[in-house]
């Protein structure tokens, strides 16, 4: 009975994981299944051009009027000239129109008609049923435009841009600068902790770093946002201080208390003979913390930084506030960024559930949790060696 | 002058005495045992002498502990270099986690030694010394935990011998080894008698009566007896001494 118990909830946390894990990828995987423009609008051209198929990056450039010939796109040599349904104006009165738009439709077909160069951008119902245009072929969301993509425009007309790199590379920036902080600090004040200070301020202090785990993100957020946004933007008299650097100081100091107390713990794991017998031989006391400490936990000491990295790569709340959601790829740590948590908080309560954005945010998901398996399967290698006393 | 000398020595771990008023003399190139029950201060006693006491917090010592009659917790005495004049063996074999090469040279590379010949001459001469190396000199790059309890635990002696100290201070090193590793310890210890001077902390009285010139009787940190070992073993002046040695407490 209560073997059956445990069984059942054991299997039903699995159950949950897997579910979630499902979920996600559904969700995510879903995003290549998808045009990168709107649902219910449509993209169309003359019916002399050429052209029939376009990416959303080649959208993209013809709407920022960076590509101006279709030549460019390897048809004729027409000047693009770009159609919006509100341009509808130039063309028709209200009343050729009508007041409830029941001539719209013939209306764009003779423009698109008229006009070789025209791209015209509009919902699909004002789409004529003997439209005399060409509906143009919007390739899916590809992985190169995903992955390869620099730009993060998830909501743009006609075209989104989900290109993941900032985001990607926000995130890692963010985690490196934050562990590259975090790491020597946490290492010195472990060291401190299990090598040097007495059992009376150990017994202090290091209720006080656990303590520092138990504080909820958004207080962390809140204090960077309040302190050291500020002071970055004195310090280094930048135009915003809401930048990587700020981001990667509170999660710098989310992570200590995971460094800290993990790589104490491997320390004092160090057995007492083996730094007498150190000391015995005439080591000094640095000389043994760094010849015989520190290479016996060091598989415990790179375990606290992994997992250190992980708590750092997951963080939503904290960074949200303080690194300035830019969405651009980094040039420096004192630019603002933007991380992949980040932006599925941020975003996902205005995308429409379903639609393009939303399963983009999932796939953005799916990335997160793929590197934060990578860190944790990284953990799981280093402290299984740890355990064959492989050392 | 005697080569290890302790007078009116007194030790606190906090308000507790474990030593009482301890003096004893040790010649020059002899063996001596310490024996009494657990927690007699035996072992607190042996670790004196190269001030391994001073890494618990909260202790004191009254009295001097002299090393060729310079007492080691003079003021301004460097404990490193005065750990270096004293190679210490512990209960369990305690290598590092290095190469068996690299655990016996790790004594020389923290005292600055880089001639890596000089290393080299000094890790073969100390691994010959503990009659170890025709079972590792094909293996010297090996891990130090692939050897067995016993080899370790002459590597650990060797490990004590390359830094060239004067005094050999072993706190019960065969407790945790098989009898013929015990007997093979037992032998070196003998053989290094020659060169060096050896205090051996040990349980077993046997032992005892078989490695050393002197021995020591401890009881809550008092020195109950110390006399030369068949003396104290066959004619204990003391009741208490005969007591223990015959195995009616201890």
């Amino acid at each position: 009975m209560i073997v059956g118990l445990l069984m059942l909830s054991s299997t039903i946390t699995s159950l949950t994981v897997v579910l979630i894990v499902f979920f996600l990828f559904k969700e995510g995987v879903a995003v290549f299944e998808k045009k990168p423009v709107e649902d219910g609008y449509t993209i169309v051209i003359n019916k002399n051009n050429k052209v029939r198929k376009l990416t959303s990056e080649e959208i993209k450039n013809i709407y920022d009027q960076k590509t101006t010939f279709w030549s460019q796109l390897g048809a004729k040599h027409d000047s693009i000239i770009l159609f919006r349904v509100e341009d509808i104006a130039n063309f028709y009165t209200e009343d050729q129109i009508g007041a409830n738009f029941e001539n719209l439709p013939s209306c764009l077909s003779s423009i698109v008609d008229s006009i070789p160069g025209i791209i015209a951008f509009f919902p699909e119902k004002y789409l004529a049923k003997n439209f005399k245009g060409k509906q143009l072929d919007i390739d899916k969301v590809s992985l190169k435009e995903f992955f390869g993509g620099e730009e993060w425009y998830p909501t743009a007309q006609p075209s989104a841009q989900l290109g993941v790199k900032p985001l990607i590379l926000g995130t890692l920036w963010v985690s490196f600068g934050a562990i590259l902080l975090a790491l020597p600090l946490g290492l010195a004040a472990a060291i401190y902790m299990s090598e040097i200070a007495d059992e009376r301020i150990r017994r202090i202090m290091k209720p006080l770093i656990e303590l520092l785990a138990g504080i909820p993100s958004v207080v962390y957020g809140f204090f960077g946002l309040v302190i050291i946004v500020p002071i970055i933007q004195k310090i280094f008299n930048l135009p915003v201080g809401e930048t990587g650097l700020a981001g990667s100081i509170v999660l710098g100091i989310m992570a200590l208390p995971t460094i800290i107390t993990i790589s104490e713990d491997a320390m004092r794991n160090t057995p007492r003979e083996m730094k007498e017998a150190s000391l015995a031989l005439g080591a000094s006391k640095w000389q043994t913390i760094y010849k015989i400490v520190i290479p016996y936990s060091i598989s415990g000491i790179s375990a606290a930084a992994i997992l250190g990295i992980g708590r750092a790569v997951g963080e939503t709340m904290a960074v949200l506030m303080v690194t300035g959601n830019a969405a651009v790829i980094p040039h420096s740590i004192l630019e603002p960024m933007r991380t992949i948590p980040a932006t599925i908080a941020a975003e996902l309560g205005e995308a429409p559930s379903g639609g393009l954005h939303y399963k983009a945010l999932f796939a953005l998901g799916c990335i997160l949790f793929v590197i934060t398996l990578v860190i944790n399967l990284t953990v799981e290698f280093v402290s299984s060696r740890r355990k064959g006393g492989n050392h | 002058m005697y080569k290890l000398e302790s007078k009116h020595v007194d030790f606190f771990y906090g308000a507790s005495q474990a030593l009482k008023d301890i003096n004893i003399s040790i010649e020059e190139n002899t063996v001596t045992a310490l024996i009494g029950p657990s927690g007699c201060g035996k072992s607190t006693y042996l670790r004196l002498f190269n001030r391994m006491n001073d890494l618990i917090s909260n202790t004191t010592i009254k009295g001097e502990v002299l090393i060729d009659g310079l007492d080691v917790y003079a003021k301004g005495v460097n404990v490193d270099s005065l750990r270096k004049k004293t190679g210490m063996v512990f209960q369990k074999p305690n290598p590092f986690p290095k190469t068996i090469f690299e655990n016996v040279a790790y004594g020389l590379r923290v005292n600055g030694i880089t001639d890596e010949k000089l290393i080299q001459e000094r890790v073969e001469s100390s691994i010959k010394k503990v009659v170890l190396w025709d079972e590792v000199k094909d293996k010297l790059k090996k891990s130090a935990f692939e050897l067995s309890g016993g080899q370790q635990q002459r590597l650990c002696i060797a490990r004590a011998l390359a830094i060239q100290p004067s005094v050999i201070l072993m706190d019960e090193p065969t407790s945790a080894l098989d009898p013929i590793s015990t007997a093979k310890i037992e032998e070196l210890v003998y053989e290094l008698k020659s060169k060096y001077t050896i205090v051996i902390v040990t349980h077993n009285m046997q032992q005892a009566a078989r490695v050393s010139d002197k021995t020591a009787f401890f009881y809550l940190g008092e020195l109950i007896e110390f006399n030369i070992t068949r003396e104290l073993f066959t004619n204990p002046m003391v009741e208490r001494t005969q007591n223990y040695i015959t195995g009616r407490f201890g």
